[in-house]
């Protein structure tokens, strides 16, 4: 027998992730509810950005639909990476339950199972909401062939970002459990970062968010080509293509501390 | 089934070793001390394919660090553990295909979807051709008597019912050994005798070994030829069930009610254990007959009845455990 | 006092989850960096948007960081615990407990409120105070309103969340209600953006609900912003939100009491 590849992984979790909607639909009152109150969550976001540009009509020179362009792909690409990976969150629950030693038993790689695990449907509202305030924002760019590349490859690059990120940080709870809330301030934190032009921050923290978690790749540095704008820190021009190597570090990154994590967990049982 | 894979046991663990580094905070210390603690130590043993083995011992004597050892969830610190030529712990995946593992109290059927569809997700997971899933699929639905609750949501079945189907998720990809866990722990009677039943017959026709921790003597009883008895994460007993009443250093009771009173009784060969107005117990050897006992008794005695009571399996046990200590 | 007894259990729990509470005012003074940036970034654009200057606007933002799990905003706190006895049905106990539940609840939750106050409240404002500087109560008065001021935004808070929980009595289960009324309150509270900032009728809408209570009214306290008889209009405000929606629990509970007779439990 061949030894399993991505693409088998790929269906598996596909099976999975499809027997938990149908388990989510046994309850279709709280299921409507929380996808109601995901896309509400995030919805109010963007009024929140709406009700900020009643006050003025440029936050640090970006207009209103420049603005939504970063916040647009950035949350779409969140939306994507948060409704993939499922439970991983969730790894210190499943340590204590023991379900995690259930799933080590199952001739699946473990990655796989806890991301498919307990998925759900319910960031449908975010992922609608982000696509229309993209899909907004995107006709006020000045599309041309190499502009729509960048913009395709910016979106799945973000996504890695997000998933590498969200897997790398809660990686935390193989060691600890008390400290969920620790690993919050550089997933969430870092995706609050991108609904703002990265301008606003000081270069200390620029430097962090492109080097050390690096979340301007997910809008900040491809907008600024999408824009046909400079980059105000005076950046090289070549960064606002390199999304891809990002997406491709982050989650090499992640999948090793994940491997880490996982070979802690072996050799200490806890 | 290729040759190199069934020469040598099944399950060979070598010198095995699993200490733990704890860290407990110390009355009067600010800083927590660490310790550590030993689960299991210098554990041999092995299994061959087909055997039935009964692995019992106190709780926290290292009965489930044993088992996670044995299924790859949990790296050895010393020794060596080999199931069908493979270490667990690097070849966890493809060891998964050829072991089925049912922790008693967790279920990892789908709560909420009906029996069928947690069968069709794991045929999947585990890649079974279509054609032996069905076959499986009859052939345990009907020795477990599921065939009502296949299409019943989980949370609706009775916990036998849910055990049965937990049993049938852990067998379907046809595994060589499979490891349970409690598996009668809070069932009635009747779902357990239906249970055992089952086991056996899996045994007597496939051959798949089976690995049991249990609390309940009888499942070892019903089942087993053999047992293992660990204790402070040692082997403290390796063999038949009626070995381990000898090895015990066992003893049967000689109860004795004799017409009037006396003072304890003198016979040789044994022991007077109690004595409780004109009763009284009279303890011998197992593997020593108790007709000269008896007839010594009777000649010296105005005996008015007599009664020989079998060892308890838990007494034996515990006699064990009481040496190890 | 039962009720302190009750309070000061529940202020035991919580304190002893150090390394929660650590990492909790960790997460709480990174969010309050990325938004004081961008209300800088806002203000700098409009200096003097919703009657605030920049000042007043990092200091609003590190203050709703500091309340952010006092008033626990996300909702859970305590009534988590009810919600979960309602659904294993073991609230029938306790309805039939001469004490009465609302109060043993509300109690139970000051006393969380209290220890979130003294680390996930103060932590972040101690950060904001030496990293942003941050201003401070400009009279006794106004720090002894602010204080009233909270107290009754954990009590409205707390109403608020207990009504999210008695859905239980009829749903099993809250938490897509609670995930709909967390996200509601963020908003309409004044945590995402300064109600100030909101527009014509958002604006006057979001002042009257009970939510402002929350994190707009103790701000705005704590900035000076409500003097003299406006002071006592603040808490006034408060005060009838809380008597209002503790009066509204009260009522649902008999409302679920009836259903738990009339079901057997």
């Amino acid at each position: 027998m061949a030894s399993p590849g991505p693409a088998q992984h790929l269906r598996t979790y596909g099976q999975i992730a499809w027997l938990w909607i149908r388990a989510a639909w046994q309850y279709p009152t709280s299921f409507v509810l929380l996808a109601v109150g995901n896309g509400l969550i995030t919805g109010l976001d963007f009024v929140g950005l709406w009700i900020m540009f009643s006050h003025l009509s440029r936050l640090d020179g970006f207009t209103l639909h420049e603005v939504a362009l970063l916040y647009g792909s950035a949350s779409l690409a969140l939306a994507v990476a948060d409704t993939a990976i499922g439970s991983v969150e969730r790894i210190g629950t499943y340590i204590r339950t023991g379900r995690l030693d259930q799933m080590m038993t199952k001739p699946v790689p473990l990655l796989v199972q806890v991301c498919a695990d307990q998925f759900t449907l319910r960031r449908l509202g975010r992922l609608t909401q982000a696509a229309v305030v993209f899909g907004w924002a995107c006709t006020y760019v000045d599309w041309t062939p190499l502009r729509v590349l960048v913009a395709v490859s910016m979106l799945v690059s973000g996504a890695l970002v997000f998933f590498g990120l969200f897997v790398g940080f809660s990686c935390i709870q193989f060691w600890t459990t008390d400290a969920t809330e620790f690993a919050n301030a550089f997933t969430y934190g870092g995706a609050t970062v991108t609904q703002y032009p990265l301008s606003i921050f000081p270069r200390e923290v620029m430097v962090g968010l492109t080097f050390v978690i690096p979340v301007a790749f997910v809008n900040w540095y491809p907008c600024l080509y999408l824009l046909g704008r400079s980059d105000p820190f005076g950046t090289p021009d070549a960064f606002q293509f390199a999304s891809p190597v990002a997406g491709i570090l982050t989650m090499a990154a992640a999948l090793l501390v994940w491997r880490t994590g996982v070979r802690h967990y072996t050799s200490t049982g806890s | 089934m290729t040759a190199d894979h069934t020469s040598g046991p099944l399950i060979d663990v070598r010198d095995l070793e699993r200490t733990f580094d704890v860290r407990r905070r110390v009355e009067g210390r600010r800083r927590r001390t660490r310790e550590q603690v030993v689960a299991v130590h210098d554990l041999t043993f092995s299994v061959d394919g087909g055997e039935m083995v009964g692995y019992i011992g106190p709780n926290g004597a290292g009965k489930s660090t044993t088992i996670k050892m044995l299924t790859g969830i949990l790296v050895p610190t010393g020794g060596e553990v080999r199931v069908r030529g493979l270490d667990p712990s690097r070849q966890r995946v493809e060891l998964a295909r050829r072991i089925g593992v049912v922790f008693g109290q967790r279920s990892t059927l789908w709560w909420d979807l009906p029996l069928r569809d947690s069968f069709d997700l794991l045929q999947k997971m585990y890649r079974i051709s279509p054609a032996r899933y069905r076959e499986n699929l009859d052939r345990f639905v009907d020795l477990l008597d599921l065939g009502a609750q296949l299409d019943t949501p989980v949370r609706q079945l009775s916990l036998g019912q849910r055990m049965r189907g937990d049993i049938t998720a852990a067998l379907l990809h046809d595994p060589e050994v499979i490891y349970l866990d409690e598996p009668t722990i809070g069932l009635d009677v009747v779902s357990k005798g239906r249970l055992r039943e089952f086991l056996r017959a899996l045994n007597r026709e496939r051959g798949t070994t089976l690995l049991l921790t249990t609390h309940d003597l009888q499942d070892i009883e019903a089942l087993c030829d053999r047992v293992i008895v660990i204790d402070h994460g040692t082997s403290v007993y390796d063999g038949t069930l009626a070995g381990l009443h000898a090895q015990g250093g066992s003893t049967r009771t000689l109860v004795v009610d004799l017409v009037d009173e006396a003072p304890p009784i003198d016979v040789p060969g044994a022991e007077v254990r109690k004595v409780e107005g004109p009763r009284q117990w009279l303890s011998f050897p197992s593997d020593a007959s108790a007709a000269p006992i008896v007839a010594a008794v009777a000649a010296s005695y105005a005996v008015a009845d007599l009664s020989i009571q079998e060892p308890d399996i838990e007494d034996v046990i515990r006699d064990l455990y009481s040496r190890g200590a | 006092m039962l009720h302190v007894a009750v309070a000061t259990r529940t202020f035991r729990r919580y304190a002893t989850y150090r390394a929660a509470t650590l990492s909790g005012i960790f997460t709480n003074s990174v969010f309050g960096i990325i938004y004081s940036y961008a209300y800088l970034a806002l203000w700098d654009a409009n200096p003097s948007a919703g009657g605030y200057d920049s000042q007043d606007a990092v200091t609003y933002v590190w203050l709703g960081q500091a309340l952010l799990m006092t008033i626990a905003l996300w909702g859970g706190g305590t009534t988590d615990d009810l919600a979960e006895r309602i659904r294993s049905g073991d609230v029938a106990i306790d309805l039939y407990r001469p004490v009465g539940l609302v109060g043993w609840y509300l109690a139970s939750d000051l006393g969380r409120a209290a220890y979130h106050l003294l680390t996930r409240g103060f932590g972040p404002t101690l950060i904001g105070l030496v990293v942003f500087d941050i201003s401070l109560p400009g009279s006794v008065l106004d720090a002894g309103a602010f204080a009233v001021s909270l107290v009754l935004a954990v009590i409205v808070s707390f109403a608020i969340r207990f009504l999210v929980a008695s859905t239980a009595f009829w749903l099993l289960d809250q938490s897509g209600v609670k995930v709909m009324s967390g996200a509601f309150a963020i908003f309409i509270s004044g945590m995402m953006l300064p109600l100030v900032l909101f527009p014509g009728w958002l604006g006057t809408l979001a002042n009257a609900l009970p939510w402002a209570s929350y994190v707009q009214v103790p701000a705005d306290i704590w900035l000076g912003k409500r003097q003299g008889t406006d002071l006592l209009a603040a808490l006034g405000f408060q005060v009838m939100w809380a008597v209002v929606l503790i009066a509204a629990c009260h009522g649902v509970l008999r409302l679920a009491t009836r259903k738990v007779v009339v079901q057997g439990g």
